[in-house]
């Protein structure tokens, strides 16, 4: 490529590079040759279906585990990179997407953990720690955290600036950031936005991974794709566009990310009135209908989920009125609400939807209990059928039901979680973030579910924070701010700017700080 | 789409290996492997009589481990089963001198276990407190108690319809014996079977998710204590009843055996996983390293660092295999 020779001729050695990356673990091969490099001051990012290999590259990067085969060099020199530590003292500093904080303890100590400045006597020099937090932050001109604040009371935004502060007080040269943005509001995306290019300004390599597309145009210089642990293709960004990088992803042409269905539309199946549970949901009034997608949007920490788990009777309400299909009800808990008919979805499949040391087939089976069990005896055949349903309907790849379901990669998973839900023939599906941090076609394969949902006659209420999911899915579009509903737009009124401004309300405001 | 995604079963032999890998088959290896092992260095250890001795003591370490493993798959613990062992043979053998109906005196025991490890997991359920908190404070309260209210004396003159050693069954069985099997393999049955079994599995391995599912772990948490609560009682029946005499204390460390049972016999300390039937081999396993280790001139002090090695043997294999799984 033009630009990769011009690289090299131009004296200066790419900041990093990786020659003929090989890595297999017993009966995958997780990296079969790839090779990519990053100069000084470019954002490169790494692009690829989950299992495609990006982990397993960035790990071998970072020093967690030595590749069978290949070369990592930094500035020129080969490094050989065997613990996390080598990756450091390359200036190599990696910020993983659950971050790696001490939340009881200050930004200055979490930035200078393992590396503060001392005075005599071996003490902690507190004054000049404090002292270059506050240079860093000035550098990057963040001026709403405090050096003293305790960090587990920061927001997610925050504490992901003081992982990269803590990259930089150790001097970092190349920096990966692993999905930085997954749990990002708008506003903190842009913010991050910033200062990756002050880094950039700076010389910094960065090493950017993201399932996000519109991030990779705004943001990255060139991008490489990987699939199936292959090189697959590096692009400028200028010169490629959205659909070429999804199909060399997947390895298909993929005609549209949502296909939307318009269907008949019916009566009222959840209405909510005036619901109320401080601090986080405010008189909120909606309503979905049978074989409607209504999406709920907002940054996060408006209030969405909280309001899903108000409905869903994990947070009982404290006043308004909820009907279900014309009848009004008191929800007190989720097994009263599965009664009801509404399935929940929850955001965070790890935590709260699978649980990992069950097979596929108990989880499966585990929100429909009362189904398949017969005078509190689980029926083996009717379990098994109903689980092999769903691995058929989901299309969930697993070598068997009793495979362990924490095995599977995180689509599959998600699969699960939405698929055992649909055993109890729900007639309200709230789902929270259905396809955050899975991959494009596992994404794809739960938009078609979702409308095959809706044409059965479901009604669907979609939290997510991705606006093309949101625009692409729904059927009406509400929009949540600090606890409220402030805008419903139909489906034809729903743009990227009109929904957006919704959601940020006429004025941007910065982290309160408390 | 219709296609199936389910590849097919792998070949029987992959399977066999497979299950002959679980825990509950290696340690049944272990139980036969030692015995001939020991028996070749000296036949009197194979003798019926040491063999049914071994397993007549230990029943009831056996038959409380199936309680505790339950304990543990839910995603708890419970360190006051010792203490209450004792407290329950006590009040059995107290009632069986005081000349209460045999079948009072039998089902005493189950009672008071119930109530009082329902008792416990209503607190940690309900106010939200560790296990390990609870069940210390618990374990305290009666193994204080007891001793306050006893004197530390022991209990004699126990009238011999209460001894349950001495029934046996078809003649061949002894009733304790037969109670450790029954129990072990109606739990076995219920764990896997029944769907309370299931949602203990559900509540050990992830909490939030059970609950999301519309279960209620602070219920799941109350009725596997109360079952443990049942187990004990059977125990401490066994245990009240194998002797002429019952003793105000119970082994020293008796509810750390119980739990070496339940981690060697595979269950995660972690919650989620594991089964009552390796707990059961685990505990026969400990009891027979102990007669070997007096058949083979070893002090028999060190079952105590043979039950360590046990442990750190397990939880390590237990991690690796979760390390191994969490990389695929």
């Amino acid at each position: 490529m033009a630009n990769d020779q011009a690289l090299r001729e131009t004296a200066a050695p790419p900041r990093l590079s990786v020659y003929n990356i090989e890595k297999s673990f017993p009966g995958v091969n997780a990296l079969t040759g790839v090779s990519f490099n990053v100069a000084k001051g470019e954002v490169h990012a790494l692009l690829g279906e989950n299992g495609a290999g990006k982990s397993t590259l960035i790990k071998i990067v970072s020093g967690v585990f030595p590749p069978d085969r290949g070369e990592v060099i930094v500035d020129g020199k080969p490094v050989n990179l065997a613990r996390p530590d080598d990756a450091r003292r390359a200036g190599i500093a990696t910020i993983y997407q659950e971050l790696l904080l001490f939340p009881e303890l200050t930004v200055a100590e979490n930035v200078f953990m393992g590396h503060a400045p001392r005075a005599g006597l071996g003490r902690l020099d507190w004054r000049a720690m404090r002292e270059k937090t506050r240079h860093l932050l000035a550098a990057l001109e963040i001026h709403d955290l405090h050096a003293d604040r305790v960090v587990g009371s920061l927001s997610v935004g925050n504490r992901q600036r003081v992982e990269i502060l803590r990259a930089l007080s150790q001097d970092a040269r190349i920096l990966i950031m692993d999905e930085p943005t997954a749990a990002l509001t708008e506003y903190d995306v842009t913010r991050l936005f910033d200062i990756v290019r002050k880094l950039k300004a700076r010389g910094v390599a960065v090493i950017y991974i993201s399932h996000r597309l519109d991030e990779i145009f705004a943001i990255a210089d060139r991008v490489t794709v990987l699939r199936d642990g292959a090189h697959i293709a590096t692009k400028r960004v200028a010169d490629t566009a959205a659909a070429e990088l999804v199909q060399l992803m997947v390895g298909r042409k993929i005609e549209s990310l949502f296909p939307k269905i318009t269907l008949p539309i019916g009566g009222p199946v959840l209405e909510v009135k005036d619901l109320e549970r401080r601090p986080l949901t405010k008189r909120i009034s909606l309503t979905v209908r049978a074989g409607e997608i209504v999406g709920l949007a907002g940054l996060v920490g408006s209030g969405r989920s909280e309001l899903a788990q108000t409905i869903f009777g994990v947070t009982p309400a404290e006043g308004g009125e909820i009907k279900i299909r014309g009848q009004a009800v008191y929800i007190r808990s989720p097994a009263q609400a599965r009664t009801l008919g509404i399935a929940y979805v929850p955001e965070d499949r790890g935590t709260q939807g699978l649980v990992r040391p069950m097979t596929v087939r108990e989880n499966f089976s585990l929100a429909a209990l009362g189904k398949v069990a017969f005078g509190g005896f689980i029926d083996r055949a009717a379990e098994r059928k109903l689980a092999s349903d769903g691995v058929k309907c989901f299309a969930v790849k697993t070598s068997s039901l009793e495979q362990i379901a924490g095995k599977l990669s995180g689509g599959n998973q998600q699969k699960i979680v939405l698929g055992k839900w649909l055993a109890n023939k729900p007639k309200l599906l709230i789902l929270d973030e259905p396809t955050r941090g899975i991959d494009v076609g596992a994404k794809a394969e739960i938009h078609r579910l979702m409308g095959e949902l809706a044409a059965q006659g479901l009604a669907i209420l979609m939290i997510s924070s991705e606006l093309p999911e949101v625009l692409g899915m729904s059927d009406r579009v509400l929009v949540m701010r600090e606890g409220r509903i402030v805008a419903e737009f139909l489906r034809e009124d729903a743009t990227q700017e009109t929904v957006g401004a919704a959601m940020m309300g006429s004025h941007e405001s910065a982290e309160k700080v408390a | 789409m219709t296609a199936t995604t389910l590849i097919h079963a792998e070949a029987s032999p992959r399977r066999l290996l497979k299950a002959l890998a679980s825990q509950e088959a290696l340690l049944a290896i272990a139980v036969i492997g030692l015995a001939i092992i020991v028996g070749l260095y000296n036949p009197r250890f194979l003798a019926m009589r040491n063999l049914s001795d071994v397993l007549l003591g230990n029943a009831y370490i056996a038959v409380a481990a199936v309680g505790m493993s339950m304990v543990i798959i839910s995603g708890n613990i419970d360190i006051s089963v010792g203490s209450l062992i004792g407290v329950l043979a006590t009040v059995s053998g107290t009632l069986a001198v005081e000349g209460a109906p045999i079948i009072v005196t039998w089902l005493a025991p189950l009672v008071v276990g119930i109530l009082v490890m329902a008792f416990q997991g209503a607190i940690i359920a309900y106010l939200r407190i560790p296990a390990i908190v609870v069940t210390l404070g618990m374990l305290s309260i009666l193994k204080g108690g007891l001793i306050g209210v006893t004197g530390g004396k022991w209990i004699t003159d126990l009238p011999d319809s209460f001894h349950l050693a001495n029934i046996e069954l078809f003649d061949a069985v002894p009733m304790p014996v037969f109670l450790m099997i029954v129990a072990t393999i109606f739990a076995a049955w219920w764990m896997r079977y029944s769907a309370p079994g299931r949602t203990i599995y559900a509540v050990g391995g992830n909490a939030e998710a059970a609950r999301l599912c519309g279960i209620s772990p602070p219920r799941a948490t109350v009725m596997v204590f109360a079952l443990h609560g049942f187990f004990a009682g059977v125990a401490a029946l066994l245990y009240a009843t194998q002797l002429r005499v019952i003793q105000s204390t119970v082994p020293p460390n008796l509810e750390l055996t119980i739990i070496t049972a339940s981690v060697v016999g595979g269950v995660s300390i972690l919650g989620g996983v594991g089964t009552v039937i390796g707990s059961t081999l685990a505990a026969i396993l400990i009891a027979e390293i102990a007669s070997a280790l007096v058949f083979t001139d070893v002090s028999p002090y060190w079952i105590r660092a043979v039950q360590g090695v046990l442990i750190l043997i397990t939880v390590i294999a237990d991690i690796l295999r979760r390390r191994r799984m969490a990389r695929a």
